[in-house]
């Protein structure tokens, strides 16, 4: 249904909001100069959620065909997986 | 500009199942997109990985600050963007046209602070041969940089749209497909943000 497929006013506010805190959140860890597994499992997970909220509420992939979220999300899930490799990698052993 | 209670709309909708909002050749185009981002993003990891001091340290020289506030200005005109979907469905034009216009400003802001981290790096004698993070982050950041003025290029073609009254319900598609398109340079940052500016 169209009007389903953007949502409401209402929850686009509130995901915008809560996307604005988990920024706030990134750049509070960045500045306290958070390092590690932990911190690098912390922002990734930050970094994903937020993906997941831009792919499936404004692109509107929760009401689209379900081929097209596993291609975004698992675009998502590829690349932070790629990334965590490289950075185990280079972890100090 | 805020509206959190829209008038019905003017006419049913399509209740047919799920349904792809946008052309879809941009779908196609995303995906490869999010495909050349995603080489990117692995190559800078990987080259890390072997280069891992040099990075953190030329990383912490990075002005986070105005990585955060690139990252609430995208998120906005996104948010933005999606407002003037919701009100293209409902046939509300000039709102439509007044978010887009917001959306825009919101980019424009970006780019306006991406060109003072620039500048800051150039008096530095920061350029892509300087250092291998430095290639990363320059090509990086300035190949999402042109997809941001491009992204800004169709908003304002959907502005345009947007005050003929071009939006409507059965008329959704030219909206539809230029916001996936800046949803999909928001995204992207998401990504390239905390990796390049915070994790080490």
């Amino acid at each position: 249904m169209s009007s389903d497929v953007h949502g409401t006013p209402r929850r686009a506010t509130l995901l915008w909001a809560t996307l604005i805190v988990a920024t706030l959140l990134t750049w509070g860890m960045g500045v306290l100069g958070a390092t590690g597994k932990g911190a690098i499992a912390a922002l990734a997970a930050i970094s994903f959620w937020k993906g997941a909220v831009i792919i499936l509420d404004f692109m509107a992939l929760r009401h689209a065909p379900a081929l097209w979220r596993m291609l975004t999300l698992g675009w998502m899930v590829l690349v932070w997986a790629v990334i965590a490799i490289a950075y185990i990698k280079g972890m100090p052993q | 500009m805020e509206q959190d209670t829209l008038p019905a709309i003017a006419t049913p909708p399509d209740t047919t199942g799920p349904r792809l909002a946008g052309d879809l050749a941009i779908w196609f185009f995303i995906l490869a997109e999010l495909l050349a981002f995603g080489v990117f993003f692995a190559a800078y990891a990987f080259t890390r990985a072997n280069n891992i001091e040099l990075f953190d340290a030329e990383q912490a020289a990075l002005n986070r600050h105005a990585g955060a506030l690139n990252t609430v200005l995208l998120l906005t005109a996104s948010y933005f963007v999606v407002r003037a979907v919701q009100a293209a469905e409902h046939s509300l034009s000039q709102p439509c046209a007044r978010w887009l216009l917001a959306a825009i400003a919101c980019g424009a802001g970006f780019l306006v602070v991406k060109m003072f981290e620039y500048a800051a790096a150039f008096e530095h004698n920061i350029s892509l041969s300087s250092s291998p993070f430095h290639m990363f982050y320059l090509s990086l950041t300035f190949f999402h940089f042109m997809h941001v003025i491009l992204g800004m290029v169709i908003l304002v073609a959907m502005w345009n749209g947007a005050r003929q009254g071009r939006y409507r319900p059965g008329e959704m598609n030219g909206i539809e497909t230029g916001a996936a398109y800046w949803h999909m340079v928001d995204l992207v940052w998401l990504i390239l943000f905390p990796l390049v500016y915070v994790i080490h």
